[in-house]
């Protein structure tokens, strides 16, 4: 039986990580992921969970600890934000290419510079292409829920690949929700024990790892992992069914919110979908055929599903709290537009630059978004593709 | 999109525990089996600098993510932020501001730059040191909006509050009773309503 409770996103995710009971946490503090690893070393301290908790000196080495802890066989999970995150870089990779499932709690906030300790995107969005598996959650039960898939995800035989839970920085790190927890003894039977097929602890089958690997075996290694990572999709699903079964809470690649005949809709992610949500449904009551599509998994990035649910549209914008800073278009944009080219045409999409820095963004900002491509919808032109949204512009 | 939404907005300076109060509400109407939202709006935040929390309230889920222009109900921790910060901006005449002062509404209300709607105010100073014997305002201010807003009905919120001080203080059981006459007293002593 599930429990009711009011948590905060950091709290409910560090109560997830209890659950869990992994044999390893490392991790150092950096707004606004701090309370993840705060409460969870209360946890430790008090003899609740058995894992080894270890406060290193910095990211680069809290992502190096989970990264050997992984490869000695044990279950390793960290929590970050912005900096800290970029502070990891190099190891994010080499999580990844040693096929180390690590779970890593990333609280989305804005990179510097400037400094700055609000949500946007530019994190995460920088290591979409580091070979780990990222999910985005919408509220504090999606970024618990999560958080616990991500395990048995990464964990799945045909994945073996690092997953991150993306969830807004103090707009879900901090808010106090209404929230259902499940029992300890579910998520423990849920996650199971970790059995991975090697590891550098196991004397009968000996290995080495990370060692160079020069160009005869470095391109097959790449391949594999690429692979892993569009197989991934289908693990995605069934441990999505398979928690959907344990909670009766449903997950899929992305949900579709009044898509069925919409004719304009936003592609977004994270908390803002939540407040889009609000708008499509005042939209609906005054006739208009508004829809939305919330990515919950954006890597590895559902291509055909996404093009597919966008096919019957007439304009559709893509919402991206990150910029890529390219002259062209936000990463979700990008990824959304590449995967319509030559599966769907005929469909205008357009992109909107949204809430950098923590800007706050409103059910107005969300109808103006509605309102352009309305005007799309109806006279098929658009004037801008690259547009700011809730920007003051000289 | 949630049925029922009551907006509450918090004003206080850094260290006046605007956040912990915004918190026992959302546990307050929680326990109510109400859905809530509770969020301070992160800044650089400083002792005694002006903050900001806020506080949705619905019969529903609530989805909507963005800070809060138009509450129904204002509360102000600290009657010195009237006179620096707006602190009626948005807020509905159908609605009502709360003030922790010794000050009657009329004098509160002469400040208020020709706010139409109810002003309430509570001393919460007088009522915290004389039950709790120091100066914690949350409790007699979470009191008197509860009062003016009825977001819970006044008999349940104080047979809530006191099953979740008595759990929380089982050990101190002064605290306990002393928490329950503020709370008491602040739901009789709101002025304004």
């Amino acid at each position: 039986m599930a429990r009711r409770e009011k948590l905060s996103g950091n709290e409910a995710v560090s109560i997830a990580m209890k659950q869990i009971n992994p044999d390893v946490v490392a991790a150092y503090p950096i707004t606004p992921s701090t309370e993840v690893p705060q409460y969870f070393s209360t946890y430790a301290a008090n003899g609740e969970v058995d894992t080894e908790f270890v406060p290193v000196e910095s990211e680069h080495s809290a992502m190096s600890a989970c990264i050997g802890a992984q490869a000695a066989g044990g279950r390793a999970m960290t929590a970050t934000s912005a900096q800290g995150l970029a502070l990891m870089w190099e190891m994010l990779y080499i999580a990844s290419a040693y096929r180390l499932p690590v779970t890593l709690a990333a609280v989305n906030r804005a990179l510097s510079g400037p400094i700055n300790i609000h949500n946007d995107h530019s994190d995460t969005m920088g290591a979409r292409d580091s070979g780990w598996i990222q999910i985005y959650s919408e509220d504090c039960q999606e970024a618990y829920d999560n958080f616990i898939q991500a395990v048995k995800i990464g964990e799945h035989p045909d994945v073996m690949l690092p997953v991150m839970d993306c969830y807004d920085g103090f707009i879900t790190s901090h808010k106090v929700e209404n929230i259902e927890i499940m029992e300890d003894e579910e998520v423990k039977a849920f996650v199971g024990k970790y059995n991975p097929p090697y590891h550098l602890m196991n004397k009968e089958k000996p290995m080495s790892m990370g060692p160079l690997s020069l160009p005869f075996y470095y391109f097959e290694q790449k391949r594999q992992q690429a692979e892993a990572m569009k197989t991934s999709i289908k693990a995605i699903l069934e441990v999505a069914a398979e928690f959907e079964k344990v909670t009766g809470r449903k997950y899929g690649l992305f949900e579709e919110y009044r898509m069925d005949d919409a004719e304009v809709a936003i592609v977004i992610l994270n908390s803002t979908a939540g407040t889009a949500k609000d708008v499509v449904d005042m939209l609906r009551d005054n006739g208009i055929k508004a829809g939305l599509i919330k990515i919950r998994v954006y890597r590895p990035f559902p291509v055909e599903q996404i093009a597919q649910a966008l096919s019957k549209c007439k304009a559709v914008a893509v919402l991206d709290k990150a910029d890529s800073l390219n002259g062209a278009g936000g990463p979700v944009f990008t990824d959304v537009t590449s995967a319509m080219f030559g599966r769907v045409d005929g469909v205008k999409v357009i992109n909107y630059i949204y809430g950098l820095g923590g800007r706050d963004v409103t059910t107005d900002n969300i109808k103006e978004v509605y309102d352009n491509l309305q005007e799309i919808a109806k006279t098929g032109k658009v004037k801008e593709v690259y547009n700011y949204l809730g920007v003051r512009e000289v | 999109m949630a049925k029922n939404v009551v907006e509450i907005r918090w004003h206080a300076r850094g260290g006046q525990g605007a956040k912990t109060a915004s918190e026992l509400l959302a546990d307050t109407v929680f326990m109510a089996g109400k859905y809530v939202q509770g969020f301070p709006e992160y800044g650089p935040e400083r002792m005694g600098a002006p903050i900001t929390a806020y506080n949705r309230i619905a019969d529903s889920k609530i989805r909507i993510h963005s800070n809060i222009y138009e509450p129904d109900f204002v509360v102000v921790l600290d009657e010195t932020l009237i006179e620096g910060v707006d602190c009626t901006a948005g807020l509905k005449e159908s609605g009502a501001i709360v003030v922790n002062t010794a000050k009657s509404p009329e004098e509160i209300k002469a400040g208020l730059g020709g706010y139409k709607g109810k002003v309430c105010t509570i001393d919460a100073r007088a009522i915290s040191e004389d039950c709790i014997g120091r100066y914690f305002p949350n409790t007699p201010l979470l009191a008197a909006i509860v009062k003016v807003s009825g977001v819970v009905d006044e008999a349940t919120f104080l047979k809530d509050m006191e099953t979740s001080l008595s759990h929380k203080f089982a050990s101190k059981p002064h605290v306990v009773e002393g928490n329950m006459n503020a709370l008491k007293r602040a739901v009789s002593e709101v002025k304004g309503l």
